[in-house]
């Protein structure tokens, strides 16, 4: 039951992303990338992640993508020019089949031992899944959480610096 | 992936099922009132009669409504986008029911020998999922306004966007202390958390900014800019009619509801209450809210773009800030923090 779901939701994903990039129209290839985001958000919650299922909509969906559709909106770009270049074609396969050799390479060496690490469902179901991540946030990953903190700071005030910026 | 299947007992799912029915039912006749009420309500404090022609005190009018839009010709105009006007108004009302699902709307009960809980999904993370949904709500307005390709529709759309972003912010800052009242996301637990108090005495300022930013959420006056009726036709759903106008119409009450049903679940103690069962408190208490938000429309003119901005980004969301540090200090020197 539940690898038919995932099947189906990986299904999903899988047509919604390539319709990101094959969709004439950039309003439907941002649909196209909010649906694939779900999808993500779907698989979280049947990884027992659902904080990361809330917070994947909450930022990814609900606030990356409404400011993409905010800008395409403005923009008022109809539809692409239907312009594809020959060696973009062979850039993207070449990529694409690396990609999967790679993927192919490391899963043959049977490197992976499905060992699993100290959180677990018992241990879920125990604690919670967001209280996990908020300890595990604020002892062990405290230096790494106050840096991206501190980068999205410098964003913040580099944008208004390039918004108040005389033209 | 977690271990086996687990195979629920039919009961269980019969009883879920009848719940979402009777949840789905009660929201939906609720809202079609509340569009009646809010007539009557707007006319009495306009001296005016209202709407009282349709059935006893105008109490059908809702049916002669409802078959009024659902005759009415489904229109799109020509250089708008199909599809995505075909999708929109679905996209605004349905988040706004979905949100529903996690709302407890009374005590559980004991029912053929098991306790009910009156809440269709009782989630780890309701209060999140709550934002998520609510910040999905912005693409049915966005789109719809888009798709109709029409002047009128894209500047109320845009306006709409940039307002629902705005407050959602301070609305989601606003929740945070009660998180930290009552330590968990949990709907239930949140309501369970105010059994001695109810989180308005303690956090006053938190109720008054999540009380302004629904207003905003439902763009309801004095936040009704993205459909301004005085500039913009319409708004976002100028070129809508029919059945698909009557979605967005519906839609925007029945966030009414939901919205008034979590406001009361945040701050008044849900459906708990002396005397009464639960279930009449925590409908009173939506219903109390619902009459506040137009009563608002009856007395309050509508604020001007830049000072919608100015009180979102400028007041609300730095008071609400200043309020969960101050929340933080509260409970650490009380010495109930976890610290």
């Amino acid at each position: 039951m539940e690898t038919l779901f995932f099947s189906i939701v990986a299904a999903i994903a899988i047509l919604m992303s390539i319709l990101v990039i094959r969709c004439k129209n950039p309003i439907n290839s941002a649909l196209s990338l909010i649906m694939t985001f779900f999808c993500l958000a779907t698989l979280y919650v049947m990884l027992e992640a659902p904080f990361m299922a809330a917070i994947q909509v909450i930022v990814y969906a609900g606030a990356i993508m409404v400011l993409i559709v905010f800008v395409i909106m403005l923009l008022n770009i109809r539809t692409e020019s239907g312009r594809r270049t020959q060696h973009a074609l062979f850039l993207g396969a070449a990529t694409g089949l690396f990609l999967l050799f790679q993927t192919w390479y490391f899963l043959s060496r049977s490197s992976l031992t499905g060992a699993k690490g100290a959180i677990d469902s018992a241990a879920i179901a125990k604690v919670g899944h967001t209280e996990l991540i908020g300890q595990s946030l604020f002892t062990e990953f405290l230096l790494p959480f106050e840096i991206t903190s501190i980068l999205l700071l410098a964003a913040i005030v580099g944008a208004v610096v390039l918004a108040k910026k005389k033209v | 992936m977690a271990g086996a299947d687990v195979i629920p007992d039919p009961m269980e799912i019969t009883l879920v099922i009848a719940k979402i029915g009777l949840v789905l039912l009660v929201i939906l006749t609720l809202a079609a009132y509340l569009v009646f009420a809010e007539r009557r309500i707007l006319a009495w404090i306009q001296d005016r009669k209202g709407p009282n022609r349709v059935g006893p005190f105008g109490l059908l009018q809702p049916l002669a409504d409802l078959i009024k839009l659902l005759t009415k010709e489904d229109f799109c105009p020509p250089a708008g986008d199909r599809w995505l006007f075909f999708l929109a108004p679905a996209m605004a009302a349905i988040p706004a029911i979905m949100t529903f699902a996690i709302v407890p709307f009374g005590a559980p009960v004991r029912i053929f020998g098991r306790d009910l809980p009156m809440q269709v999904a009782d989630l780890h993370v309701g209060l999140l999922l709550f934002m998520a949904l609510s910040s999905i709500a912005v693409y049915g307005v966005a789109l719809g306004g888009w798709a109709s390709n029409s002047k009128y529709a894209l500047l109320g759309s845009l306006r709409g966007l940039a307002q629902l972003i705005s407050y959602e912010l301070s609305m989601g800052l606003s929740l945070v202390p009660t998180v930290m009242l009552a330590r968990s996301f949990r709907l239930s637990d949140i309501v369970a958390a105010q059994e001695g108090g109810w989180f308005i005495l303690y956090q006053p300022m938190a109720f008054a900014i999540f009380l302004v930013s629904i207003l905003a959420e439902c763009k309801r006056i004095p936040f009704d800019l993205p459909e301004a009726e005085g500039e913009l036709v319409a708004g976002f759903h100028t070129e809508y009619s029919g059945m698909r106008f009557g979605l967005f119409f519906v839609g925007e009450y029945i966030n009414i509801l939901v919205l008034g049903g979590l406001a009361a679940t945040f701050f008044l103690g849900g459906w708990q209450g002396p005397l009464l069962p639960g279930l009449l408190w925590f409908w009173g208490k939506v219903l109390a809210f619902a009459f506040l938000f137009i009563w608002i429309r009856g007395t309050l003119p509508r604020l001007r773009y830049d000072q919608l901005m100015h009180l979102g980004w400028k007041v609300l969301t730095p008071m609400a800030l200043v309020n969960i540090l101050a929340t933080a200090w509260w409970l650490y020197l009380a010495g109930s923090s976890p610290l």
